[in-house]
């Protein structure tokens, strides 16, 4: 199959405005004879949800939890970005754009990106008239701060709980429509796998989480909003619950898998602390505003500290090393993600890493605090404070916090062309779900607007194109296809009940999460990303025979629930690693340990790699088909990343 | 407090939970060890701990809400030694640390007690309730597009910033878990407060918070008797104030009432 991007032909500036007039319009009438299942709830899924409802269209919407407000993206800090210049300090939406490519290291589309930093401007202005309540200044106008790889203030925020309003936003558009019979909402409902009726995107199947029933559920489009796999590591920032198991099912009835080995690893998270440790907490970007990294200049005094020979305030500052401001002086403690990630692994490796570990550096808010003083660092940061001093004992205020790089977030994701339409008809992927706007890496404050602008001002426009080749009939379960998915999926639950084992899911996922990270983390060699594909193979067959289940399907089984996932993250693992090892080049988040500058920066290949990789299933146990989508760049010159 | 020494070594503790298979059946206390508990484990780490112990033993383990392990989803909901999410103040039941309980405590661990809040299985319950009190009218009605520039809506630094406190609840229901009546007056003030706050919510100010409350009343949650026990164990300090502004919003709704229905 040809990808074909279906990018809108015309100058960057105008693709949108004129694909929009472009597109096939469903007529307000016949809005409601077309039915579109929504599979998640957080801002991309209850975003469009509530949009596609006001528009006229009938939504079903499924989420795993109990409500849709406890989506992941209810967790998201710092801000989201927008390009809309009340500072007056030079953004523009060409601004927001060039930043957002150069971030992704020139691994993403232009059109999507400029698209995106368009609607960017109308997402602050719908969540305001919301009712979200965002940060504001004393005259009563909205208050924006600075993030990571860009050099104006262009975040909204509110406080370091972000995520949580603009989410409470979203799912509050949502309940007007639950109410109004616009969207039947199902929570506790498990997407275990795609139904396809004559090549086309047709219903789902789902798990009743409480009753355990197998539902199938039809509509004239699906639109999957899951979310990321971060979780493929199993210590993560993302929640307990997040997985990749609905897209990997579509992936498996045909949508393509774009770029897997994109991954983010975060600089600020809270460190390891054990072998019980269930997920990583992030600290949000935004503390690096007024925090500065750093850690001891020698191995020897590094040593000490950790020995607990001396404490932290014994240390001189002619004897602390700001390795970024020294590194980057003119973005300094605000580089980008994979940046600083990567300097702070340097770091730890040189021996000069901090904490019992030795796996952690310093973020300091000494100056901070003695600038502004207690109580205005209290005012932007305090939640994050109090939660670093619940999970560490430490109190920030008076010691520098402890961080470390941590997984986050992930750039892949399903391939989508300009409309976020899968590489399967009717079926369309939105927010960190599709792989398409942060290329080889995401700027902070990044996601948030992209969940919110496919879901309030993309797919509003590009499914009516779809929907209007569709006839206006109704669709129902009865096709033989839905039967035999529905059995499928029964088969593969009552699979895993009976392997009858010795090793429980979280055992087998916590070993994943090893292989991952040390081989496919943050820097990556052909050697380890070899002895990872065999280690994941052998992992996952070990799954299938050695599963320790208890209980039945026919009732509420968390185990059962995580082995299904695990079962999912153990396929994905391996295209990670073919993804990473066909992509010989290092770019963004992608670090192969054998290219790179002289800095040991990332060394782009861009003659040969400058392609989306989409990968197609080919059955199991089988190698996945790679085909390319060549990237072209017409606004922007590709150049060598520099922070300096 | 339970003892709070950072330096504690593993801790031995007997637990004793909430087994109960579905919404129908009859529950029961029943008693666990787990050892070796590292005082820098979360609370559900514990419990993540004593869940593969007894799968490894064929026995089904405990189910229990969570999701994002950092105090935001709201989705913990646990009632431990008799209080919601445990003794330490302003704290969900994942950011409680295992550092607040002493070697050989007995900790009780139950789920939330409410009838509007039935029990799924053991500790998870069904707080749909909620949602629907929101159906009910937690909303600015905007469609999307066709909204004025956000700063076109200048809004008093304060007043965000008290709409904002109000907007931080989490929805976990520990409100309603605490008080002896099992009333939701916390949890549903504190979405009329933040709408009535603001100028957004202004048009839709009385139809709101009648049926917000009407809501509230047909799920069976009870009436408020001023305890303040509600804010006391909210993880997320929403403020008792919310309530006293709720009934006035009430109150002047009913006396001018828009409801023409």
């Amino acid at each position: 199959m040809n990808l074909d991007s279906k990018i809108p032909e015309g100058p960057l500036t105008e693709k949108w405005e004129q694909h929009k007039f472009n597109v096939k319009l469903v007529n307000p009438a016949n809005k409601r004879k077309y039915d579109v299942i929504i599979v998640g709830t957080g801002l991309a899924g209850a975003s469009a949800a509530a949009s596609l409802a006001e528009l006229g269209y009938n939504v079903k919407a499924f989420t795993y939890h109990d409500s849709p407000r406890r989506a992941h993206s209810i967790a998201a800090q710092g801000g989201i970005n927008a390009a809309k210049n009340y500072q007056n300090d030079g953004d523009s939406v060409f601004r927001l754009f060039y930043d957002t490519i150069k971030g992704g290291d020139y691994r993403s589309r232009e059109a999507n990106v400029y698209r995106l930093a368009q609607v960017s401007v109308n997402i602050i202005d719908q969540c305001v008239a919301q009712g979200v309540p965002f940060a504001r200044e004393y005259g009563g106008l909205l208050a924006n701060r600075s993030f990571g790889g860009a050099q104006v203030s262009r975040t909204f925020y509110a406080r370091g709980q972000t995520g949580q309003q603009l989410l409470l936003g979203a799912y509050s558009a949502l309940s007007r429509q639950i109410a109004y019979g616009k969207v039947k909402m199902y929570t506790r409902s498990e997407m275990l796998d795609l139904v396809m009726v004559e090549g086309k995107a047709r219903g789902i199947v789902t798990r009743n989480l409480i009753t355990g029933e197998i539902e199938t559920h039809a509509a004239h489009a699906v639109v999957l909003a899951t979310g990321g796999y971060g979780n493929v590591f199993y210590l993560s920032t993302n929640a307990k619950y997040c997985n990749v198991t609905a897209p990997w099912r579509a992936h498996k009835k045909g949508a393509y898998f774009a770029n897997p080995c994109f991954t983010q690893i975060h600089p600020t998270c809270i460190p390891v602390s054990g072998d019980y440790q269930s997920k990583l907490t992030l600290m949000s970007e935004s503390l690096r505003n007024d925090g500065r990294v750093w850690v001891p200049k020698t191995k020897e005094m590094a040593e000490r500290l950790r020995g607990g020979q001396i404490r932290v305030a014994d240390i001189p500052e002619e004897e602390r090393d700001y390795f970024l401001e020294r590194k980057y002086p003119s973005f300094g403690n605000l580089v980008p993600r994979d940046v600083a990630s990567r300097n702070a692994k340097q770091a730890c490796d040189e021996g000069r890493g901090v904490g019992s570990t030795g796996l952690a550096v310093y973020l300091d808010f000494a100056d901070a605090i003695q600038r502004e003083g207690v109580d205005k660092v209290s005012q932007k940061y305090g939640n994050l404070f109090a939660m670093y001093e619940k999970i560490t004992a430490e109190n920030p205020y008076e010691l520098p916090m402890r961080i470390y790089p941590a997984v986050h977030y992930t750039m892949g994701g399903l391939w989508v062309d300009y409309n976020l339409m899968t590489s399967v008809p009717g079926l369309y992927a939105t927010g960190e779900c599709n792989f398409s706007d942060h290329g080889a890496n995401r700027l902070g404050a990044s996601a948030l607007m992209q969940g919110l602008a496919d879901g309030y001002f993309v797919i509003p426009y590009t499914i009516g194109d779809y929907l209007a080749k569709e006839a206006p009939v109704p669709v129902t379960t009865q096709h033989a296809a839905f039967q035999e998915a529905a059995a499928a999926v029964h088969e593969r639950t009552q699979k895993l009940l009976s392997i009858n084992g010795t090793r429980t899911p979280n055992e087998f996922h916590k070993a994943l999460g090893h292989i991952m990270w040390d081989h496919c983390g943050m820097s990556r060699n052909a050697e380890g990303l070899q002895f990872a594909k065999q280690e994941i193979q052998k992992l996952r067959r070990e799954f299938w025979s050695d599963l320790k289940l208890t209980g039945t399907n026919e009732e509420l089984n968390q185990m059962l629930e995580i082995a299904g996932r695990v079962a999912d993250f153990l396929e994905l693992g391996e295209l990670m690693v073919d993804d990473a090892l066909n992509r010989e080049e290092s770019c963004g988040g992608h670090f192969r340990e054998e290219y790179q500058t002289p800095e040991n920066e990332a060394l782009r290949d861009d003659e040969n790699f400058a392609y989306v990789a989409a990968w197609e299933w080919m059955g199991d146990n089988q190698p996945e088909t790679l085909h390319k989508e060549e990237l072209q760049f017409e606004n922007v010159k590709l150049t060598q990343r520099s922070y300096k | 407090m339970a003892g709070n020494n950072p330096n504690a070594k593993p801790m031995n503790l007997t637990l004793k939970v909430w087994r109960q298979r579905n919404r129908n059946s009859e529950g029961k206390i029943v008693e666990y060890q787990v050892k070796d508990i590292s005082p820098e484990m979360s609370f559900l780490e514990m419990l993540d701990v004593l869940n593969e112990d007894l799968l490894h033993k064929g026995d089904e383990p405990v189910a229990f809400d969570h999701d994002c392990r950092e105090g935001i989803c709201g989705s913990c909901d646990l009632f431990i030694n008799g209080r919601a999410h445990g003794p330490e103040k302003g704290t969900t039941t994942c950011q409680l640390h295992m550092r607040k309980f002493s070697d050989g405590d007995t900790i009780t661990i139950e789920p939330w007690r409410a009838n509007a809040f039935p029990v799924n299985r053991d500790l998870s319950v069904d707080r749909s309730a909620f949602d629907r009190i929101i159906q009910a009218g937690g909303y600015v009605s905007v469609n999307t597009g066709g909204v004025p520039d956000g700063n076109e809506i200048p809004i008093p630094k304060n007043i965000a910033d008290q709409a904002f406190e109000a907007a931080t609840c989490i929805s976990c229901g520990a409100c309603v878990a605490a008080c002896k009546n099992a009333s939701a007056m916390l949890f549903v003030s504190a979405k009329i407060s933040q709408l009535a706050l603001l100028p957004q919510g202004q048009v839709e100010r009385k139809t709101r918070v009648e049926n917000m409350v009407a809501q509230m009343d047909k799920e069976g949650f009870g009436a408020c008797t001023n305890i303040g026990q509600c804010a006391a164990e909210c993880p997320v300090g929403i403020s008792l104030e919310n309530i006293a502004l709720m009934n006035r919003e009430f109150i002047n709704a009913k006396a001018t009432s828009n409801n023409l229905a």
